[in-house]
């Protein structure tokens, strides 16, 4: 088995120590994870607001690069990345005047694209292709007791029917439970964590991340664990901000879901890059 | 807030027509765009939306105004700017509404007639990011944090030193772009998607007898729905 894997540009950066993560516990599951050559940024929500044919365009370079030598599986860890991808794989599917026009667009490339690739969320393919059990019996560390809030994000579930429910997803919750840990009570796990706002509009961003941090923080969360790069740096870098702003004393470690699904594999902490993270996080420690 | 419309249904100044025909061509290439003629006004959006407390248009408001023939006012708003991407309404509607890409639309619109104010954060983020884009082909966060804020506002740059340190130490800021290979031909691209518009036909916009709410001030595509 062997997966395509398309980074995204937040890996390369704020979010490496997912990258380092994810390729541990493919690794460590023994699942091929093959990086797609010279992949270009997807676009993210930014192009979208600027011009739709270009932003497909850019974004459907990837998938006909991935396409390349037939049916293949693209796994986009990056939220923004994964639902840009869908999504335009949807809109080329479903609208024949814009795939026209990208097609068009691809040949300036010197590509072409048959909409043979499949996005994927890992995720989706560490649960539902590997396997919870397979999983499990692979962990040589237990993650008992250790309450987290499971904090999916926005753009996973949403707006395509992906591979689990657009408002209360369970994916990462039985992956967790299966470990050993116990998932907290988490009603705000796919609300919206202000994405770019913090950059634009950073008083409502701040306002949406105290949210996300006293629903984890009063539900007895130890940690949140998220699957989104933006996600993990607004709860994270930000958190300061949002105890000087509120008046409160959050000071909640913030992993990402390989992270610590690498350290019931047993992956030594360094691979996984638990030391990028700005909030100390060790397993058997209560933090909270 | 509201500008007070005293024209007789159907009499859609220029200004209005030219914004109103803009948008439809967008809505056009939005799959399922066509839905917005299916709005109940029942609410759901407005109230699942998490960020609709700051807005000074809720996004119900916004399709009563459309159909209005007033979309001037939703082009002037905040609103379409605060909107995240969480795609919360859109998930809700239930009339399938594609909410999120509309907005989408809208933003695009506005973009294209420079309906926003001098030196908008929104603005400068996604000049400095399609930029970046287009010079190296991948995203670089460094860079576009610097080129936003150095437009904006370059104090802020002081502000954002510890925080800036704190990734740098933990190896989370590259400080170096990489240009991929094929940035020439993501040029070609982006280049020729500006003189790809197809030819279409104007949708009509004149005053439809008998017709009520948008129908009245101009036709949506009608497509199988």
């Amino acid at each position: 088995m062997e997966y395509l894997y398309y980074p995204g540009c937040s890996l390369e950066g704020a979010a490496r120590q997912y990258d380092e993560s994810l390729r541990a516990v493919f690794q460590a599951l023994g699942v091929g994870l093959r990086p797609l050559e010279d992949w270009n940024c997807c676009g993210a929500t930014i192009y979208m607001s600027v011009d739709e044919t270009t932003s497909l365009a850019v974004s459907a370079r990837n998938l006909a690069l991935a396409g390349r030598d037939g049916q293949r599986d693209l796994i986009a860890p990056c939220s923004a990345c994964y639902t840009v991808l869908l999504k335009t794989n949807r809109y080329l599917t479903e609208s024949p005047e814009l795939r026209q026009k990208v097609d068009a667009l691809l040949a300036k490339a010197g590509l072409s694209y048959r909409l043979n690739v499949t996005v994927r969320h890992p995720l989706d393919v560490l649960v539902n292709d590997v396997g919870i059990e397979r999983i499990a019996a692979a962990a040589s560390r237990r993650l008992d007791g250790l309450r987290v809030a499971p904090y999916y994000g926005c753009q996973i579930v949403r707006p395509e029917r992906g591979f689990d429910h657009s408002e209360f997803p369970e994916t990462m919750d039985r992956l967790f439970r299966a470990l050993g840990a116990e998932p907290v009570y988490y009603p705000v796990k796919t609300r919206c964590c202000g994405g770019m706002l913090m950059t634009t509009f950073r008083d409502v961003a701040l306002d949406l991340v105290r949210e996300l941090l006293s629903c984890a923080v009063e539900n007895g969360a130890e940690c949140i664990v998220t699957t989104c790069p933006m996600c993990q740096v607004n709860l994270e870098l930000y958190q300061d901000q949002v105890n000087q702003a509120f008046k409160t004393s959050y000071r909640v470690p913030v992993l990402f879901f390989t992270q610590l699904l690498g350290l019931a594999l047993g992956c030594e902490e360094k691979s996984l890059g638990l030391q990028r993270n700005l909030i100390p996080f060790q397993l058997g420690v209560a933090t909270a | 807030m509201i500008r007070q419309s005293h024209r007789l249904p159907g009499a859609l100044p220029p200004r209005e027509r030219e914004l109103r025909e803009t948008f439809l061509k967008q809505v056009e290439l939005v799959p399922g765009g066509d839905r917005l003629s299916r709005c109940l006004q029942c609410g759901t959006c407005t109230g699942s939306c998490p960020v609709s407390y700051a807005m000074d248009l809720s996004p119900r408001m916004m399709i009563a105004l459309f159909r209005a023939g007033m979309i001037e006012e939703i082009l002037h708003s905040r609103s379409i700017w605060i909107c995240a991407s969480c795609y919360m309404c859109t998930t809700r509607c239930p009339q399938q509404i594609k909410i999120t890409d509309l907005l989408y639309a809208l933003k695009r619109v506005a973009m294209e007639k420079k309906l926003y104010p001098d030196r908008f954060p929104v603005y400068l983020l996604s000049n400095s990011f399609v930029r970046l884009l287009y010079r190296y082909g991948r995203n670089h966060e460094l860079l576009l944090l610097l080129r936003f804020q150095l437009r904006r506002d370059p104090l802020q740059l002081l502000r954002m030193l510890p925080l800036g340190w704190a990734m740098y130490r933990r190896g989370r800021l590259a400080l170096w772009p990489k240009r991929i290979h094929g940035v020439s031909a993501i040029r070609q691209m982006i280049d020729a998607a500006k003189t790809l518009e197809l030819p279409r036909e104007a949708a009509p916009l004149e005053f439809v007898p008998g017709a009520i709410g948008y129908r009245a001030v101009g036709q949506l595509p009608e497509k199988a729905v």
